[in-house]
């Protein structure tokens, strides 16, 4: 394999990993102030099938994306009627309308099945794209994927560094406090869920109108993304850099696993598709464990310099959602 | 409390109606005629014998899933992985049916013998995330999820590698089971009254151990405050991991009898999504085990008659999955809405 090649290939996993980073970093937000939007999965299949459609049937990309943004608030909109003002079960309104959405994806889609559609075109930056290597591995891509750089420092400052994105954390830790000190913490899970939403269902259009263009029914192989996407957001902790750095390492590990795979005959390539997930269930175990209570239970009667060790080493690892992530919140 | 009663019951038939008022909009945007597509799926599945036993045939694993899905969801549990233990359970029956199809034993022991051992497999996968949630603090929905797509590549690594057809390995499956090693059918039909007996046998056993054991108590209690359960002395974490085998084992049977009943052979896709379909039966009937059947019984037909549509009509057959989904959303957004009522009448009534 040429250096060049290599190289191409890695700029590729920087378009394939964008529609993912719209997906996590959507539902980010939406768990931050404390719902779960657990239809991400069908959410994708429907905003990637209603994106096509609509930029096939109007001739216009850019509708074809807002489609996705509406459809994608839409669900999201159910979602927090469902939890928020109706105090449901956010787990099983989620996981129904992930089913529902996928079903509804391929029964509206079929006539689309197969179609000509439009593709988003690659737009090399001036300047910054003739930089070698650097050019090549980050500035000759779509618009989507300039996006989906930029949306991720900006989802970090929100939340961490401005005022509201205090009292959108604040919503999902403590929700009673925040009320307490003014919130209408209804009002803003509603809003935040749907942004979130808007923001997941940018993700179906860019692989739709990109990624993997065109709408394929059941064999576009998008179904099960979204899943991914929702592990993805708990390992990188609630926090949008650590999650897309999760989005990239995975994205990474597909296409090794590609890459890898003539040179390993011995090793079908399934083994090496389904690889990011056994380590998915590793790091969510590493991230997970320090939480646990048999483990400060053994670690108590460890020596202490043997105890620090572990406990700085959990510590650094360990991540813990919004505490009041999933439940709804009473004012009276 | 009859005035409740038939409260509950007028919301849930609102509920209904709301779905079929959702897929009848559905189908007119998509240009259809709505009361030809009903027609069809009615006629698709209880038209004539044979579409009646193909009802039946769907039903089966459907109701076994269901029977084991009841016993986590009363643990408060949310098994997503139960698609990877229902691929488990098939490929613990296709490894046993492949070992012992040349040995001198009988044929009805040998699909025994695999069936236990499809029960085992769902059981031990099952386990696996029951650990991993009770041992190593990963929320069941992850790690339930992340097995299944592991499930499913050790599926297709088994069809396509060391399991694969004289010649080639296809999407198609691993070669065919000789008929002895099938479990007995009717005659004409596709239907195995076997399989029909255990998903029979074993929805009346979870009905019983729910309602009229400690065991099932205990399970209750574990899911409705685990941190209580605990402080009563309930050991919460062996109460966990016995839900999980339960459920797995039962995830496992249906995967055997998609095995030696329905496809004889290892396919790619075997659970056919009977898992999730299972999750929305088993929230459909909110802990009772009374309706586990027909509700199933109900999703089944649907399932069956809406094969008509591709054939008939040029539609998607998703469209059953669609009402299903739908019909389990609207029962949950008003049972919401009938709990807003009764709070906001204030507990006086």
């Amino acid at each position: 394999m040429t250096n060049e090649a290599i190289l191409l290939g890695l700029a590729g996993v920087l378009t394939t990993a964008a529609p993912l980073i719209f997906a996590v970093v959507g539902e980010t937000i939406s768990e931050r102030g404390g719902v779960i939007n657990l239809s991400i999965n069908g959410t994708v299949l429907l905003t990637a099938m209603g994106g096509f459609a609509v930029s096939v049937s109007t001739g216009s990309l850019l509708w074809g994306f807002v489609a996705g943004m509406v459809i994608g608030a839409l669900v999201a909109l159910i979602v927090a009627f469902g939890s928020v003002t109706l105090k449901q079960n956010q787990v099983a309104i989620g996981f129904v309308l992930a089913l529902v959405c996928r079903d509804l994806a391929y029964f509206i889609g079929n006539p689309y099945m197969g179609l000509e559609g439009l593709r988003l075109p690659s737009l090399d930056i001036p300047l910054l794209g003739d930089i070698p290597i650097i050019g090549t591995l980050f500035f000759n891509h779509d618009l989507m994927t300039y996006l989906s750089y930029l949306i991720i420092p900006a989802a970090w400052v929100w939340i961490f560094r401005t005022r509201p994105g205090l009292v959108l954390q604040g919503i999902g830790e403590k929700p009673a406090a925040a009320f307490v000190r003014g919130s209408n913490v209804r009002r803003l899970r509603y809003l935040y869920t749907v942004l979130g939403g808007a923001i997941i269902g940018l993700s179906g259009p860019i692989y739709s109108l990109s990624v993997k263009a065109g709408w394929k029914g059941t064999i576009s192989g998008l179904d099960g993304l979204g899943w991914i996407a929702l592990a993805i957001t708990i390992f990188g902790g609630w926090n949008p850099i650590r999650a897309a750095l999760g989005v990239y390492l995975f994205a990474f590990l597909q296409w090794l696993g590609l890459v890898l795979q003539p040179s390993l005959p011995g090793v079908p390539s399934q083994v090496l598709q389904v690889a990011p997930f056994p380590l998915m269930i590793m790091t969510l175990l590493l991230v997970n464990i320090g939480n646990t209570e048999w483990v400060t239970r053994t670690l108590a009667v460890l020596p202490a310099p043997l105890r620090r060790f572990f406990n700085r080493l959990l510590r650094a690892m360990r991540a813990s959602p919004p505490a009041a992530l999933g439940t709804p919140f009473e004012s009276e | 409390m009859m005035k409740k009663r038939w409260l509950n019951l007028g919301f849930q038939l609102s509920a209904l109606v709301l779905a079929l008022g959702f897929t009848t909009l559905i189908l007119l945007a998509t240009k259809t005629d709505p009361w030809q597509a009903y027609k069809y799926i009615i006629i698709g599945s209880i038209s004539s014998l044979r579409k009646f036993t193909d009802v039946l045939v769907s039903f089966v694993p459907l109701l076994l899933v269901s029977s084991g899905l009841l016993v986590t969801f009363s643990a408060g549990l949310w098994n997503i992985g139960v698609e990877g233990q229902i691929t488990l359970g098939a490929i613990a029956t296709t490894w046993v049916l492949r070992l012992l199809q040349d040995s001198s034993l009988a044929p009805g022991l040998i699909i025994a013998l695999a069936m236990l051992a499809g029960m085992l497999g769902g059981a031990l996968w099952a386990s696996l995330a029951g650990a991993l949630k009770t041992y190593g603090g990963v929320n069941e929905i992850f790690g339930g999820l992340g097995l299944n797509f592991v499930a499913t590549a050790l599926t297709l690594w088994l069809i396509f590698g060391p399991w694969k057809r004289p010649g080639i390995g296809s999407m198609s499956g691993t070669e065919p089971f000789p008929n002895t090693l099938w479990l007995p059918m009717i005659s004409g039909f596709r239907l195995s009254l076997w399989g029909l007996g255990l998903g029979v046998f074993f929805i009346i056993l979870i009905y019983f151990l729910m309602k009229g054991t400690y065991f099932g108590l205990r399970i209750k209690a574990v899911g409705k405050n685990l941190k209580a359960a605990y402080l009563l002395g309930v050991p919460t974490t062996r109460y966990l991991m016995l839900a999980f085998i339960l459920g797995g084992a039962l995830a496992g049977l249906t995967g055997a009898i998609q095995v030696t009943a329905v496809y004889h052979r290892l396919i790619p896709s075997i659970s056919s999504g009977y898992g999730f379909l299972g999750l929305l039966v088993a929230m459909l009937v909110n802990f009772q085990a009374i309706w586990v059947a027909p509700i199933a019984l109900f999703f089944a037909a649907l399932n069956i008659g809406s094969i008509q549509l591709p054939i008939v009509l040029k539609l998607d057959s998703t469209l059953s999955g669609v009402l299903q989904g739908v019909l389990v959303l609207f029962v949950l957004l008003m049972d919401g809405v009938r709990q807003m009522i009764t709070r906001r009448s204030g507990g006086a009534s």
